[in-house]
């Protein structure tokens, strides 16, 4: 992996000289090589939660409310007890008492939800009652059987009225507005007083999510001599057994939870914090183990796995020469009914609310309500892309005003290469990039590609043609900035993530990860990184997912943090053992270890590098000759280093400036869609993405990140939507009506990658498990508004389904289309 | 609910089987036969990524009924390694183009993308495309998985013609 592409751009001396500790060669690093995890998955070997067996495991399946908002007058078992096989129903009564509340991002302790509806449902999906029964086909043939008696009230549904009022989804918080804050930053005012032009335009983000093909599961199982609950689940989420322990109300050293179950897809839903603490529950009530896992109408319904479901209003100030000054930026979020961490979806934005662009001022609303629907947690991004779709329809709008080439806008606000490390008014600073290079990159791509002459084409075709173009920025790194940001309760200013290494009598070396993985490689990046650290084949070390028990601290690859985090902590472990066996080989030569040097293995007096001790005699000292290591060292061979957030220190200032994730990857995307003027269909011809996420540590990888998260954004795009009527009623809980996009709709992409290292981390790599996605909705925007820009028209609402887009073609155009195709 | 003996023959090997009239292949494969490479994605046909092949042909496994399958030929994932564990052509063409992620797509993937190349030589990539639609994947993008597909047509015509 060459980094000479990020030499030639980078003028700025203090990073040019931090970057010079990246100019190193790499032997493992940035090379095409198999994963690690691959195999297994290739072979049918994968262990997913549905696939663990256990001796006298129960299943569980779940009774879902029909009622966006009703009351629970009764609820009677009976019939469904008595169907053979059957082993318990609880409900709300049954377990709430017993239970503590499951923990909120915000501090809002008057709402306190539990796994089960108490008196009221508060949105249809909701769980009511839970039967236990010898199998799941049992357990489901008895949900028939239960009678339950509601009386339905009025729902709210509508996240506009709910801010003003209307029906209250939880009357003792008083109103529907959970978390209201206008953060100003700079001279807002006066910028938009200077500026010689405003516009205003509003974007609407559908509430979507990552929905993987793996539902959510769980299995819990009480150990009654240990006293310990045993717990396995397909999850992505920080601190999830001490969540667990503390709504069980025991201690967290009695949950353990085993991050070595394959994860069946995440991208940020798999939470599942209700499922196991009922589960759970169950489990240590029963004493027996039990099993939950989630149907697809479970899981689209009731399994609280929406996403970001949002309004944007903006207002832009700007020059009649193109210098964009200022944005007002309100968003709206419609949370749902529980707040869980959907609230904080409104604060990680902020680390790049001005995205690539240098702005002056910023004013940023973030409002989240209350409705009777489903409940949110993590998507990919946590937030940002719905803010890169409003941040970029902006820019498309300015150079629509102002009659300038969208790209040349874009080139003249971006942030210059010699001006990293940049603040933001938001008080980010962000790392290092070169947005002109990385967009240069993609114009050549385009080029060759004849991108702007197919889309002449197309139109002569009778097709609608647009070309959409999206800048944008991926902040990785996941620190807890947001946290104490949203909640000034809540006082987190680390997110660390760690490294557990052992080398054992035979030399062979292990390293535990106290997290399971969901596709992002983390056996492959930790082996890796510790590889290239260690001078020793990747492939010869072995990763294991440890438990919550025995790992070190983590915080699972949320935030496009593990290739940052986790390599920082392969790094630091790698650190300590080199440190180590320096001493050792120090005290067996007589030399001060100041006098030598590693290599692969090996140390050797620098001096003369024929003096050395090999891997096999450095082992053997430390594993069995005590009398040949310095007197009070520790005896065997292991590392262990928790890595800190680079950067992460504060918490925020009272104007909530605060430095939100260390590292900043740019991408720059530019979609060829046509669209059928007769049915508003979209096809994407084709996609080009200049990313750069600094060193990649495994192409391949990254390569997949990318084009997945552009195949999600393309499903929000012009998709995917959990779509509620006026009622509350889920209409897209199945598949079938909830379209993902296939080999149909996804076209081939071209993905051309740039390096400018981080300055801050081991090899200079970013994030990049949230590539592609946070640019493809903004791109896909912009390429639908270009194919409309002849009629006048702009759509902003997404998803922009078909019949949408054709509502916005007038009948002219499709007489003369027709007359052409 | 009425109870059925049959025999199923999966991966070349036959297994007596007991199974209730509405239990899917799926699921028997899943809990009766510890097959677990086969995945419920959405019970309903949509997602694909359930899919064996049924005498040579991709089905959904989750909207047959185990009953109806006895007198065909089953292969599931497990069968397509060779005996001492060579993965097969297009298993190791998707370790190496990592035509995967997560892992749970991929076994439908790769029975889908076997039964296509065992009935076309030199498939194009629209017809790579078009045999794959029916199989979701979240992860990739697709892009990687077309890939190992065409990489493994071309290892199967140097097989062929070797």
């Amino acid at each position: 992996m060459s980094n000479s592409g990020a030499r030639q751009t980078l003028d700025n001396t203090a990073v040019a000289a931090e970057s010079a500790a990246h100019e190193r060669t790499f032997r493992y690093v940035g090379h095409h090589r198999r994963t690690k995890e691959d195999r297994r998955f290739v072979a049918g070997h994968g262990k997913f939660v549905a696939d663990i067996e256990l001796p006298g495991m129960l299943h569980v399946a779940l009774l879902m409310s029909p009622h966006a908002h009703a009351t629970i007058n009764s609820l009677d078992p009976s019939a469904a007890l008595a169907l053979a096989g059957v082993v318990r129903i609880v409900t709300g009564e049954d377990i709430a008492a017993l239970l503590a509340p499951m923990p909120h991002g915000l501090h809002l302790p008057e709402i306190r939800g539990f796994p089960l509806a108490l008196e009221r449902v508060l949105y249809a999906g909701e769980w009511v009652a839970a039967v236990v029964a010898t199998s799941r086909a049992i357990a489901e043939d008895a949900l028939e059987l239960i009678e339950v008696d509601y009386t339905e009230l009025e729902p709210i549904v509508d996240p506009e009225r709910a801010l003003k009022g209307g029906p209250l989804v939880h009357p003792q918080h008083g109103t529907n507005v959970l978390f209201q804050r206008t953060f100003t930053w700079r001279e807002v005012d006066a910028d938009f007083a200077a500026a010689e032009h405003q516009l205003s335009h509003r974007v609407r983000w559908g509430r979507n999510a990552t929905v993987p093909i793996e539902t959510f599961g769980v299995i819990a199982k009480h150990d009654p001599g240990t006293d310990i609950l045993d717990v396995w689940a397909s999850i992505q989420m920080p601190k999830f057994s001490e969540n667990i322990a503390s709504c069980l109300r025991i201690a967290h050293t009695s949950v353990r939870a085993h991050y070595d179950v394959d994860v069946g897809g995440s991208y940020g839903v798999k939470r599942g914090l209700k499922h196991a603490v009922l589960v759970g529950w169950l489990a240590r009530e029963l004493a027996r183990p039990v099993r939950l896992i989630e149907d697809r109408l479970e899981n689209m319904a009731g399994g609280d796995a929406h996403g970001p479901d949002r309004n944007f209003d903006v207002d832009a100030a700007f020059d009649a020469d193109g210098t964009v000054r200022s944005l007002k930026i309100r968003a709206l979020d419609d949370c749902g009914a529980w707040p869980g961490r959907a609230p904080l979806q409104l604060g990680k934005p902020v680390g790049a609310i001005v995205g690539p662009y240098r702005i002056n001022s910023v004013r940023y609303e973030a409002i989240s309500v209350a409705t009777n629907k489903t409940g949110q947690v993590a998507v990919r991004g946590f937030g940002q892309a719905p803010t890169n779709v409003a941040i970029e329809a902006t820019m498309d709008l300015i150079a629509e005003f102002l009659g300038r080439d969208r790209e040349d806008l874009r080139r003249q606000n971006y942030i210059r290469a010699h001006e990293f490390p940049y603040r933001i008014p938001s008080g980010s600073e962000y790392d290092s990039g070169d947005y002109h290079a990385v967009h240069q990159k993609l114009t050549e791509a385009a080029t060759a590609a004849n991108i702007w002459q197919w889309k002449a084409e197309l139109r002569e075709r009778g097709l609608l043609a647009g070309v959409g173009i999206a800048s944008v920025l991926e902040p990785g790194g996941g620190n807890a900035a947001f946290e104490p940001l949203m909640n000034p309760r809540n006082d987190t200013t680390t997110w660390m993530e760690s490294c557990l290494l052992r080398v054992d009598r035979d030399g062979g070396i292990s390293v535990a990860i106290a997290t399971s993985t969901s596709g992002q490689g983390h056996e492959t990046l930790m082996a890796t990184a510790l590889g290239e650290e260690l001078g020793i084949d990747p492939d010869l070390i072995r990763v294991i997912h440890s438990d919550t028990l025995i790992g070190l601290p983590s915080n699972t690859p949320v935030a496009s943090r593990m290739a940052i985090m986790m390599g920082g902590a392969a790094a630091g472990a790698a650190g300590v053992l080199i440190n180590k066996l320096k001493q050792i080989a120090a005290y067996n030569l007589s030399l001060d270890a100041e006098e030598l040097s590693y290599d692969r293995g090996v140390v050797f007096v620098t001096s003369d590098p024929s003096q050395r001790l090999g891997w096999p005699e450095l082992v053997g000292i430390a594993h069995r000759q005590y009398h040949r290591m310095p007197p009070g060292m520790e005896p065997g061979l292991q590392a262990q280093y928790v890595y800190q957030v680079p950067k992460g220190r504060d918490l925020p200032a009272a104007d909530g400036t605060v430095q939100m994730y260390p590292c900043y990857a740019f991408e720059a995307h530019m979609p060829l869609i046509s669209i059928d003027p007769l049915t508003g269909e979209v096809q994407i011809h084709a996609y080009l993405i200049a990313h750069d996420c600094g060193t990649l540590i495994n192409p391949d990888i990254v390569k997949g990140m990318c084009c997945g998260g552009i195949a999600h954004g393309i499903g929000a795009a012009l998709y995917e939507e959990f779509s509620y009527d006026a009622h509350g009623q889920l209409l897209t809980g199945t598949l079938m009506d909830y379209p993902m996009p296939s080999t149909r709709e996804v076209p081939a992409i071209t993905l051309l990658e740039h390096c400018t290292p981080s300055p801050l981390t081991s090899f200079g790599q970013k994030g990049a498990g949230e590539a592609g996605y946070l640019g493809a909705p903004a791109a896909i925007v912009s390429a639908v508004n270009d194919a409309l820009a002849p009629f006048n028209q702009n759509i902003s609402n997404l998803p922009m389904r078909a019949a949408d887009i054709a509502k916005l073609i007038p009948a002219h155009a499709i007489t003369a289309s027709a007359n052409r195709l | 609910m009425s109870e059925h003996n049959i025999t199923l023959n999966v991966n070349g090997a036959p297994h007596d089987v007991s199974v209730a009239a509405r239990q899917t292949l799926l699921d028997c494969l899943r809990d009766e036969l510890g097959l677990k490479g086969a995945h419920a994605g959405c019970e309903q046909g949509v997602c694909g990524a359930c899919t064996v092949l049924l005498d040579g042909v991709p089905v959904r496994s989750c909207l047959l009924f185990a009953v109806m399958t006895e007198s065909h030929h089953i292969r599931t994932i497990e069968g397509e390694a060779g005996a001492d564990g060579a993965l097969s052509i297009v298993q190791d063409a998707f370790w190496e183009r990592h035509g995967l992620q997560c892992g749970y797509c991929t076994p439908a993937m790769i029975l889908t993308a076997t039964a296509l190349l065992e009935r076309t030589e030199q498939p194009t990539d629209a017809q790579i495309r078009d045999a794959l639609s029916g199989n979701l994947c979240r992860c990739t993008g697709y892009q990687q998985i077309v890939e190992a597909v065409q990489l493994a047509a071309e290892r199967y015509r140097e097989d062929t013609h070797a």
